[in-house]
């Protein structure tokens, strides 16, 4: 194992957040203290509770999930995709990493970007609204999960993106519609029963259910299936992955 | 002493169908400087980047070291460092941290000596706070170099080295390559430079279309297939030359001073004599002489011309 390999790639990366912290950091704060201040201070206050919690509390998990999806994929598709279009992939490809090395740098430091955002966004959101963290631990499980299986998704993007607008189409054709209609402002509940059984085929619908479960106890589907499809969903990531390296595709001719 | 590089029946065919390379068979040896000689798309590039990892082959095995550079690559490239013709560098990171960021690539742990010997070999030392993006292009070149000198390489591939070099860093950089020699590194470099290999490598590889054409010591393929030319500088002007040489490759120089006789110094006869004595018969003094070989660029335009 090239432990210093891991260690460069990743520290590389994190510099790379430093020195675009306002992109990096400030940005999504503020984007969801905007969120906060339309729908959970001005219009939450003329919403009715939720399964017993505000409805400003209620969309704090969401917000954070939609951070933390959008933020882990970019955070890793550029990563992988920069150097591609520098070239200075070529350094990686002649070093003596493996893949697991190279996704360990790339995804670790993309995944750990992502966390310490969606905490900042926990704390930011708690000077708009009061609300408590039922299962800490469970919250801290489904916050790691869900942005190392994005950032391996964003990750497999960079590497199939050729141009900047496929680098842009994915997160914003799919993702973020996904996320919107995944039950970050609403009870997929609330939905009518067609649409509530469409909607059981976004797999984002799962990580918000569970995610915010861990804040209030209460969730659209159960706990194991929430985790379930988290990991059904990590293991394709890895695998598609896994592929990508042994083929060498979009990376070796 | 087995070769330190060996390449065996390589070939690369792209997806494009494009055959880069053909049936490539090839032995580097320990502490020389090779260079591989070839026009633009000739296949030298390519050849590089199997050796390094960057290209998969489509068929063959290379040996680094004695390591598969496929199924042992660790061990492979550890020992390899490459310096790639295009200037690819990261914008934003300081010389400093780049060229320390290769080294862990590499799996070397942190050496500050060693990176700061590195940059004052190749006068980066004073710009190693610099941003990458406010450099020089020969400061950039310098800084692949540092960047693949960080992990302390036995084998060192320079591709096209000094293409769009000024002379001081092209001096430098002969230096410098030099010095890497006597401290045992093998140095792989190509050029379409011919003076450069001429001046630089110990063994020579000719390439193009795909196919080594020929690998010979310098010395030797210069002497082998060089041609020599004897040059005698009249006493009187000639005005044409006289029907008694007709028979003889003869050239005059445009003031009728100068009369050039090419001949091939392979061969067993190369007819100085009986032109001299024939000169003699025909009443033509000359007041001096001198043999001149070709140069490899002459050798080389010949060998590629004749594979066209």
């Amino acid at each position: 194992m090239n432990i210093y390999a891991i260690r460069a790639i990743y520290l590389f990366e994190m510099a790379r957040t430093w020195r675009t912290l306002l992109q990096s950091i400030v940005s999504p704060v503020i984007s969801t203290s905007l969120y906060f201040v339309v729908f959970g201070a001005a219009i939450g206050a003329h919403m009715t509770a939720i399964d017993g919690v505000s409805y400003g509390a209620y969309i704090v998990p969401g917000l954070v999930m939609l951070s933390l999806l959008t933020q882990s994929i970019s955070n890793a598709s550029f990563g992988i995709y920069f150097p591609k279009f520098v070239g200075t992939i070529y350094e990686i490809l002649s070093a003596p990493v493996s893949a697991f090395e190279i996704v360990a740098g790339y995804v670790g430091a993309a995944a750990s970007k992502s966390i310490i955002l969606g905490l900042i966004i926990l704390i930011t959101a708690r000077l708009f609204v009061t609300f408590e963290i039922a299962h800490p631990l469970w919250m801290l499980t489904f916050l790691v999960l869900t942005a190392l299986t994005f950032s391996l998704f964003g990750f497999i993007i960079g590497i199939w993106a050729d141009n900047f607008e496929k680098l842009q189409l994915v997160p914003l054709l799919i993702v973020t519609p996904l996320t919107f209609l995944g039950g970050s402002f609403y009870s997929i509940h609330m939905l009518p029963p067609f649409w509530q059984k469409v909607t059981l085929f976004n797999p984002v619908v799962y990580l918000i259910s569970g995610f915010r479960w861990s804040f209030y106890g209460v969730s659209d589907v159960s706990l194991s299936i929430s985790v379930g499809m988290t990991l059904v969903f990590l293991s394709a990531c890895l695998t598609l992955v896994w592929w990508i390296f042994r083929s060498g595709y979009r990376l070796k001719t | 002493m087995p070769p330190i590089i060996s390449v065996k029946q390589l070939s690369k065919t792209y997806a494009s169908g494009f055959h880069a390379l053909k049936h490539i068979d090839l032995d580097i040896h320990q502490g020389e400087i090779f260079a591989l000689l070839g026009p633009n798309g000739a296949g030298k590039t390519t050849l590089i980047s199997i050796i390094c990892g960057i290209v998969n082959p489509s068929e063959g095995t290379v040996l680094a070291d004695g390591h598969d550079v496929v199924r042992d690559y660790r061990s492979a490239r550890s020992k390899i460092g490459l310096v790639p013709q295009e200037l690819t560098t990261d914008a934003f990171e300081t010389v400093w941290n780049t060229v320390s960021f290769s080294r862990g690539l590499f799996g070397k742990s942190a050496n500050p000596a060693h990176v700061e010997k590195v940059l004052k070999e190749l006068s980066l030392w004073n710009k190693k706070d610099s941003r990458l993006m406010t450099l020089s292009g020969g400061m950039k070149r310098r800084v692949m170099i540092a960047k693949a000198l960080s992990h302390e390489p036995q084998i060192l591939f320079l591709d096209e080295p000094t293409a769009g070099v000024d002379v001081e860093l092209r001096r430098d950089m002969w230096a410098m390559v030099r010095a890497l020699r006597d401290t045992g590194v093998t140095i792989i470099l190509t050029t379409h430079y011919i003076d450069e290999a001429e001046e630089m490598a110990d063994r020579i590889g000719v390439i193009n279309k795909g196919e080594l054409i020929l690998v010979e010591n310098k010395a030797e393929l210069m002497n082998k297939l060089g041609r020599k030319q004897l040059a005698l500088q009249l006493q009187n002007p000639l005005q044409g030359i006289p029907a008694a040489l007709s028979d003889y490759p003869l050239e005059l120089s445009a003031d009728g001073q100068q009369l050039v006789y090419t001949f091939d110094a392979q061969s067993e006869h190369t007819g100085i004599d009986a032109l001299l004595r024939r000169l003699g018969e025909a009443g033509i003094d000359f007041k001096d002489l001198k043999t001149s070989q070709s140069s490899l660029e002459d050798i080389f335009v010949d060998l590629v011309r004749e594979r066209a």
